[in-house]
């Protein structure tokens, strides 16, 4: 039976229902996202559906998307991590890449058959993307990269790889294949939250790509492609975070409707009440937000960066909070794999230090205080 | 607002940084406050307002160093796409 195609917030929904959700624990318990799911998700066009539709994709608007990785999110954080660091490779191949390399990884970056990551923090290097000493040095056949990335979501998996690297005048972006020579991968096990998300430290000793491995301009606009790839992945981490909070809703609901203390339902006690209305008007929240950062992302707008930011650092601490009060709601329920609330809360975790962290988003957030106006 | 593109863009980035004395002339990178998220902002302003493409062997500095580097560039482009 082949999987019905992924185009909006409904079939996304029936997709992640039928095949994530049930899953989703036992993937967290084995610490890896099966084949299986891979290629359904490949089947449902999941993986890129945003590329054109001359490279296989469905040309989906930036709104439309965030809907598909919030559902995804709702169901299973580590899927949703795969399919961020796969979106913000795709999409940085599709916005610098060649038409040469875009008629080369496009077909199968929107399938599926290649999935990508994303390698930008090393053992030394998280926020402060500057201190990266990975290095690309330029040859007279192209570039050769040397270095150690640390914390590459799916790069267990992956099978090109989004390199962030040091050139003689700035950051540079190359596109590696996982098959060149030099290329070692040690998988990353037991982390906290999103555990099937299949980290990996990836070597790189005198890895040798082309000339055109390297994607974008150079100069100062060099460090557009990272801003533009964090950007995206940022929007993916939002969406993931909104579908944690909605995650977090449905099951809380589902289990204080069941739950009795005192001969009474849990829903019906108004310190938990007060817990399901803050997740209910955050899940609002953070869902308008995010669709404000996409409707500006298909208007080409600036603001959307701004807007992105604002986005995440809204769903992922209002995800770490619910997914805190889903516990709390569960009780000694919330401890255990019977539920899917363990699972969120130490998902939601990671929601916090990702794609800029907490103190990072409310720095930058902080420069927009200056200049905010309705 | 202003009509002509350097006005526009002088609005834009006055907008972005209030505190700043800026006429079109003037070198935006000397004055310190040009980051990577700054830069992306200024070239999807100036594509989404000017309706222009910017390839990648145009996203050089000296394009973007002023106001009026930055309309020369839209007005050569426009001619380009014309
Ligand atoms: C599950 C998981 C998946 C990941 N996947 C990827 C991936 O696919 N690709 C990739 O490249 N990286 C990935 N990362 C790495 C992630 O991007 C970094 O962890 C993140 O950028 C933070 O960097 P760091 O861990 O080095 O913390 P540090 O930068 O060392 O920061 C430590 C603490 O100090 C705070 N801090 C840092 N600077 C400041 C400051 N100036 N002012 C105030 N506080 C500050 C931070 O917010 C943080 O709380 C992943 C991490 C995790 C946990």
């Amino acid at each position: 039976m082949t999987t019905s195609r992924v185009t909006d917030r409904r079939s996304a929904r029936e997709f992640v229902d039928a095949h994530i959700v049930p899953h989703a624990d036992a993937w967290d318990l084995d610490g890896r996202v099966p084949e299986d799911l891979i290629r359904k998700a490949s089947e449902a066009g999941l993986w890129a559906p945003f590329l054109p539709e001359q490279y296989g994709g469905a040309g989906m608007d930036m709104v439309t998307l965030g809907e598909v990785h919030e559902e995804v999110g709702r169901g299973c954080s580590s899927v949703r991590s795969l399919l961020t660091v796969h979106t913000m490779l795709s999409w940085t191949v599709q916005r610098w890449a060649t038409p040469a390399q875009r008629e080369q990884w496009g077909p199968a970056l929107a399938s599926g058959a290649a999935l990508g990551a994303f390698c930008l923090s090393e053992p030394g290097a998280g926020s402060d993307t500057s201190g990266i000493t990975t290095t690309a040095t330029q040859t007279d056949r192209g570039w050769v990269i040397n270095g150690t990335k640390k914390w590459t979501t799916g790069g267990q998996r992956a099978d090109v790889f989004l390199v962030f690297a040091r050139t003689a005048s700035s950051i540079g972006a190359f596109l590696v294949p996982r098959d060149t020579p030099g290329v070692r991968v040690r998988p990353i096990e037991e982390i906290l939250g999103t555990r099937a998300s299949m980290l990996a430290e990836i070597t790189f000793a005198d890895v040798e790509v082309e000339r055109e491995a390297l994607l974008g301009p150079s100069g100062f606009t060099a460090g557009m492609v990272l801003t533009g790839t964090l950007d995206l992945g940022r929007y993916s981490v939002a969406a993931g975070s909104v579908g944690i909070v909605q995650g977090c809703l449905e099951a809380s609901a589902a289990y204080a409707a069941k739950r009795e203390v005192g001969g009474k339902p849990l829903r019906d006690l108004p310190l938990i009440q007060a817990k399901l209305s803050d997740m209910v008007t955050d899940a609002r929240a953070a869902r308008l937000l995010l669709a404000e950062a996409g409707r500006l992302k298909d208007e080409g707008d600036s603001a959307t960066l701004m807007a992105t930011w604002i986005a995440k650092y809204f769903a992922s601490t209002a995800a770490a909070r619910h997914a805190s009060e889903a516990v709390q709601i569960h009780g000694a329920n919330g401890f255990t794999p019977d539920y899917p609330v363990a699972r969120f809360y130490r998902d939601a975790k990671v929601m916090e230090i990702i794609e800029g962290s907490n103190e990072i988003q409310r720095m930058t957030i902080a420069g927009q205080a200056d200049r905010e106006k309705p | 607002m202003s009509n002509t593109a350097q006005g526009q863009i002088l609005d834009f980035v006055r907008g972005r940084f209030p505190q700043a004395e800026l006429d079109a002339a003037q070198d935006i990178f000397a004055l310190g406050f040009v980051n990577s998220l700054f830069a992306m902002e200024l070239v999807m302003f100036v594509e989404k307002t000017f309706g222009v493409t910017i390839p990648n062997d145009e996203l050089r500095i000296d394009n973007f160093r002023t106001a009026d580097s930055m309309a020369e560039l839209v007005d050569r482009l426009a001619r380009v796409a014309a």
